[in-house]
């Protein structure tokens, strides 16, 4: 079982790069914002998968709770930012 | 013999939500811009992290001896998925909303892909 779940935290960090392309070649600045969101999702089930590896999942827990908490306000402060700004042409 | 059971359960839970957010990953990277963008982003992942977070939570309550302190983690693990659950669509609702208050056309068939 530990092996099946170390290959999903590799397969989960394979994903990641994925998305990292989108965050780091997104043309305009929302598609950035979409890659990093999705980043941030992974990451929470990647903290559990680790909080599983090293057998401290009862703290791991609450670290891949507050990172939800934190990735879902980043993205909701961006977004109005941007709302408020309208600066945001296509480049 | 249940060890073997809730094994199975928790290999499938994990597989489906790796099969998902493959597919969100790589929608993210194909579709032409970035309202297209969204449909993978938004859906997949919130469904993906669902499914994982069953299925580790399964994994977490060991069914040989069931404690306390096990149960109560894997409920907190479901509040991770219903908080994802209710907070993805937000999040996607937002960053919508900003791109049609700049003003930017949706693509059409035809026109140029963006990125």
């Amino acid at each position: 079982m530990t092996s099946f779940l170390l290959f999903c935290g590799l397969f989960l960090c394979a994903m990641m790069l994925i998305s990292l392309y989108r965050a780091v070649f997104g043309p305009t600045v929302l598609d950035r914002l979409i890659g990093t969101n999705a980043i941030g999702s992974k990451t929470v089930v990647l903290l559990l998968i680790i909080g599983y590896l090293y057998g401290r999942v009862e703290m791991f827990v609450d670290i891949a709770l507050a990172y939800a908490l934190l990735n879902f306000i980043a993205v909701l402060a961006a977004s109005r930012y941007f709302y408020k700004k309208k600066g945001l042409r296509e480049e | 013999m249940i060890e073997y059971v809730s094994n199975g359960v928790v290999i499938f839970f994990l597989s489906a939500g790796l099969v998902l957010f493959a597919g969100g990953g790589i929608g993210i990277l194909r579709m032409p811009d970035f309202y297209s963008r969204l449909h993978p982003a938004g859906k997949l992942d919130s469904l993906g992290l669902m499914l994982m977070v069953l299925g580790l939570a399964v994994h977490n309550i060991h069914w040989e001896h069931i404690q306390l302190s096990n149960i109560l983690v894997s409920i907190k693990m479901l509040l991770i998925a219903g908080f994802v659950f209710h907070a993805s669509p937000t999040a996607t609702h937002a960053i919508v909303d900003a791109g049609i208050q700049a003003g930017m056309r949706p693509w059409r068939k035809g026109n140029t892909r963006r990125g």
